[in-house]
């Protein structure tokens, strides 16, 4: 499954940040996932649950998504529009040279942790 | 409890196993090529075309599956080192389960035996058991001799999604688009476009069976990675071959 996959690389990116910054135990995962990152926020929720009870470090932590908008960018009349409503073709002059700016990433932005 | 600031991608560590392979690959003077399409879009069938042509040059392939060992198998068939790597349900192969994989092939397992990946962490990424290693130069036909490869392809899971996600540690990254999938797959899966060092466009004898239009796909590639190789083939009947290897040994040449 995408999800497990995606939940066991964030929790090795947050095992060597552990290891980096001498901590025990993880409180809080703030990750940032885009509109388009093509995750399912609710099979990510459940997939970490299912992590977290048998990784010690992980075992009390609380996790929390933040939504990032798709925005596209428009380089024939550079102008910015919501990706989701819109999708590849520009709604102010319809050209196809478009690029998505923001709303496919997942970033871990920040851990409470002791 | 503290708070720490990241802002790092969730697969940050997977972009640093990634970098370190590629070093020690090209260490090795190896060049490892992913292979990615969806399933069924002829990589098997490729490999050992080229594995036939490309005599003289030495090729292992580490076939990801997540289950069975039939291509690994097929492959062995032709007289290459094989493995069979199986990703324990996961949808692509990681930096991590390909250093793993590499480090099975290099103790020279008997061909095509299959590694079952426990999960993509505590991975063995060092040189996993102690056999004495004795001699050079690949000898086949069993036994432990540690063989040097020129070029290794990955077999990445057949998916068109996530395998653009991760970075292998590949040095070079293809991507097959078979004929009857479709000249709009460049539209619908742009990241595997735009991630991909070259694009082989497979079953070109089929042309005439479907509405493929090649110079539209081209194209809708070429917006997406003006930099995108572009190579129709048939492993079929053999069409096509010829610039492909002629490419990929200019790639060799250049990485070593
Ligand atoms: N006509 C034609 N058929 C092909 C060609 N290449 C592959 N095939 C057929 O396509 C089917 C799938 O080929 P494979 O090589 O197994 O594809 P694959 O991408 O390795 O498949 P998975 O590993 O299952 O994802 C087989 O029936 C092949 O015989 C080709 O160039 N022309
Ligand atoms: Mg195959
Ligand atoms: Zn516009």
């Amino acid at each position: 499954m995408h999800e497990m996959g995606i939940v066991l690389h964030l929790a090795k990116t947050l095992d060597e940040t552990a290891e980096e910054n001498k901590l025990s135990s993880i409180g809080k995962v703030v990750l940032q996932i885009g509109e388009v990152s093509g995750i399912m926020t609710d099979l990510f929720t459940d997939a970490w649950d299912y992590f977290k009870v048998r990784h010690p470090i992980l075992k009390d932590s609380t996790l929390e998504l933040e939504t990032l908008p798709a925005v596209t960018w428009c380089d024939s009349c550079k102008s910015k529009y919501e990706t989701v409503k819109y999708g590849r073709e520009c709604p102010y002059c319809h050209s196809g040279e478009t690029w998505l700016i923001q709303g496919d990433e997942c970033v871990i932005k920040e851990i409470e942790a002791e | 409890m503290k708070t720490i600031t990241l802002n790092a991608s969730v697969t940050a560590s997977n972009e640093r196993d990634a970098d370190a392979l590629r070093a020690r690959m090209r260490a090795c003077g190896t060049l490892l090529v992913n292979v990615m399409s969806s399933p069924g879009a002829g990589k098997t069938t490729l490999l050992s075309r080229l594995i036939r042509d490309l005599d003289g040059i030495r090729i292992a392939v580490m076939e990801a599956d997540i289950e069975s060992d039939v291509d690994a198998k097929r492959i062995e068939a032709l007289g290459a080192s094989s493995i069979q790597v199986h990703t324990s349900g996961m949808c692509h192969m990681d930096a991590g389960m390909t250093a793993a994989a590499f480090d099975e092939l290099q103790q020279t397992l008997p061909c095509s035996q299959a590694i079952q990946l426990p999960s993509a962490q505590n991975l063995p990424c060092s040189q996993g058991r102690g056999t004495a290693l004795k001699g050079g130069g690949g000898v086949k036909g069993g036994g432990w001799v540690r063989p040097d490869f020129d070029l290794i392809f990955l077999e990445n899971v057949g998916n068109l999604i996530c395998p653009a996600e991760y970075d292998t540690g590949a040095g070079l990254n293809l991507m097959l688009l078979s004929v009857p999938e479709g000249d709009d797959k460049p539209l619908k899966y742009p990241l595997m476009f735009q991630k991909s060092d070259a694009l082989i466009v497979t079953k070109t004898d089929t042309l005439r069976y479907f509405n493929f239009d090649l110079s539209k796909c081209e194209a809708r590639a070429r917006a997406l990675n003006p930099n995108l190789k572009i190579f129709p083939v048939s492993a079929k009947n053999g069409e096509g071959m010829d610039k492909l290897e002629t490419w990929l040994k200019q790639q060799m040449d250049e990485f070593r």
